[in-house]
């Protein structure tokens, strides 16, 4: 008996209960398109995150102050511009090409009669630009001179260059108030997109000196931006910052720092490992009900064997031997459960196309090929029980059978 | 699944089919007994039978219902193992043979006819002629035109796209018939051919067994009806397991 032979019988088998194969199908269809959304739409969460980190550049590290654990701990020493001269020293951090003092408050920016509530109001040196991976749609950042004279300019993100002026390539050169505070405008920001939480468009950054004057004070830095020479160096560069820092503030445990180094390169990988953890959870959840599918072909087989165990008698009769009727049968299964593995991973593959959010799932190729692969295993798996059951069944008492 | 090729080569490593000479018996059964259960509560269907069928003779068996006339055509059939004696088909005891070398002696030595045609409601005439064929290992134009040439014996070679609904009852137990002859066996064992039959349809299958008979093969068949025995050469009756 050649394949395609065992392939026309399990046809003819699956054809002659068109409805009953088609529910027995639905099981194996959901489990495998649940389990292709599922993973991607794990996929897709992972690059929509990475990709907005990447946008905030990788090579950056950011200083921030906190309170040190524990009872007698001494006050937190604030992150100042003394510390930032003292990281911007080349001859202690090698591996640092540029180091931006940070701080940011809130204001209100009003033009004309249009007002708009800044959530971030930020004020920095040239290379915190650099350092975000921000770069000018319009006009040009302000300079270092900006910074030493503290002169009233401003960069702004483009969500509120559009607020406040409408076409944002306008924008430079003009006026607007920062709390009543004349501000000129010197450039607009290329739009990044939103990461999640993070609204990197919604921002306005004017000169270190002009903030600190007019609406954070002198007295403490939010942030200290390092940026490393490249991405390979900022492990080098985080470990010279902290000696540094713990040199300044007096820290001989790093456990009571009272600043706080933040990674991307660590902050990708510690979400990457909970994204993969998570897109295993929803996959193996998914995979249940694929088990669940598989079950019911177990079901399903056993129903055909009983109600033809007269046409198994009567090949039996004919000569089939016992690995035709084994064949035959598994062959159903296995055609049944690939059907529905097709029509799962087409179905996964058209949910995929819809977007949730800012979430766009991503079809992983391995993830079908399991899907699939997984299938065809429940076909012979779940099939072998019936398939067995038929072929051990004795002519005799299978013809007789009513 | 095995090819032909390997069907044919598996064939010539276990069984080895002498010629079938004119002396050798089809069958010979010698002391054959058949007990179901076991205990107080066992049936015996066959009570140490004897018989010999020779080659091109055409056998009606006879009896009441539970006589074991089934019993010894299941057996006869290789569809049922005897639980004691010997039983010989064209000389090989078949006692030796395991499940698969039984499935080939039936697909090549025994045709069957049912009383209920057991054919595949969902298969064309043809389709159910070629079964056998199929677990033969022949494929394509092949075993098509030795299908063909079968329903042509049975008179109905322009019915082989018909299914089974779609024909008469005398039809679907020729087709049957056809089905039974297309491997070449070496007798028809038919339980009750015409047991649903109507007088016209029976007469129809009647005439082609006799006709079967004429051209040389060898038939068993089991019947009630006397009418129906005394188209056979030889009849046997059977009376509570033993041959009277």
């Amino acid at each position: 008996m050649s394949v395609l032979e065992v392939l026309r019988f399990a046809l003819r088998g699956i054809l002659a209960n068109k409805m009953r194969s088609v529910l027995t199908i639905l099981g194996i269809v959901i489990g495998v398109a649940a389990v292709i959304l599922l993973t991607a739409m794990g996929n897709g969460a992972q690059s929509t995150i990475q990709s907005s980190i990447f946008s905030l550049g990788t090579d950056t590290l950011t200083i921030t102050g906190k309170q040190p654990e524990g009872k007698d701990a001494p006050p937190a020493q604030p992150l100042t511009q003394q510390d930032v001269t003292a990281l911007s020293d080349r001859t202690g951090t090698p591996d640092v090409s540029s180091v931006s003092p940070v701080t940011s408050g809130q204001a209100n920016a009003a033009r004309g009669t249009t007002t708009y509530h800044l959530q971030q109001v930020v004020g920095s040196t040239p290379s915190y630009f650099d350092a975000n991976s921000a770069k000018v749609a319009a006009g040009a950042v302000f300079s270092e001179d900006d910074v030493a004279e503290a002169r009233k300019v401003v960069v702004l993100g483009s969500t509120v260059a559009e607020k406040l002026f409408g076409q944002p390539a306008q924008a430079p050169g003009q006026q607007v108030l920062i709390d009543n505070l004349p501000f000129t405008v010197a450039g607009v920001l290329q739009r990044k997109g939103s990461g999640g939480i993070q609204t990197a468009d919604d921002l306005a950054v004017a000169p270190l000196t002009t903030i600190q004057d007019t609406i954070t004070g002198h007295d403490k830095l939010n942030q200290v931006l390092v940026k490393a020479n490249s991405s390979n160096a900022v492990s080098a560069a985080q470990s010279e910052v902290s000696a540094i820092l713990d040199d300044r503030h007096h820290i001989t445990d790093p456990a009571k720092a009272d600043y706080q180094v933040t990674n991307p390169q660590q902050l990708l990988s510690t979400i990457n490992t909970t994204l993969d953890a998570f897109t295993t959870l929803l996959a193996s959840i998914a995979g249940i009900s694929l088990l669940v599918g598989g079950i019911g072909i177990t079901n399903i087989m056993l129903v055909t064997v009983a109600e033809r165990t007269r046409e198994i008698g009567l090949r039996k009769a004919l000569g089939a031997r016992k690995g035709a009727i084994l064949g035959q049968f598994l062959a159903e299964s296995t055609v049944l459960s690939l059907l529905g593995g097709g029509i799962g991973v087409l179905l996964g593959f058209l949910g995929s196309q819809i977007r949730i959010g800012q979430l766009q799932p991503a079809v992983s190729v391995d993830s079908v090929i399991l899907a699939v692969g997984v299938s065809v295993l429940i076909g012979l798996f779940f099939g072998s029980y019936p398939a067995n059951r038929a072929a051990s069944l004795r002519p005799i008492e299978a013809l007789r059978h009513e | 699944m095995r090819s032909g090729r390997k069907a044919r080569a598996a064939e010539a490593d276990t069984v080895t089919i002498p010629a079938v000479s004119a002396v050798t018996p089809v069958i010979e059964v010698r002391g054959l007994r058949k007990v179901y259960g076991s205990g107080p509560t066992a049936v015996h269907a066959l009570r140490g039978v004897d018989l010999s069928v020779t080659q091109g003779s055409y056998v009606a068996i006879m009896g009441a219902s539970g006589s074991g006339k089934s019993t010894l055509l299941n057996v006869l059939g290789c569809l049922d193992t005897p639980s004691a004696g010997r039983y010989r088909l064209d000389g090989i005891d078949v006692r030796q043979f395991n499940e698969n070398q039984l499935a080939l002696v039936r697909n090549r030595k025994i045709g069957f006819v049912f009383q209920s045609f057991h054919l595949l409601a969902r298969a064309s005439a043809l389709s159910n002629v070629e079964l056998p064929l199929v677990y033969a290992g022949l494929r394509g134009a092949r075993r098509r035109r030795r299908a063909l040439a079968a329903l042509e014996l049975v008179g109905l070679s322009d019915r082989a796209g018909h299914r089974p609904n779609e024909l008469s009852g005398g039809q679907q137990q020729r087709v049957a018939i056809a089905r039974a002859l297309v491997t070449g066996p070496a007798m028809l064992l038919a339980d009750e051919p015409t047991g649903n039959l109507d007088s016209t349809s029976s007469d129809e299958v009647l005439t082609i067994l006799d006709r079967l008979h004429d051209a040389g093969k060898t038939i068993v068949l089991i019947t009630h009806e006397t009418d129906v025995a005394a188209r056979a050469q030889r009849t046997v009756h059977l009376l509570d397991g033993t041959i009277q």
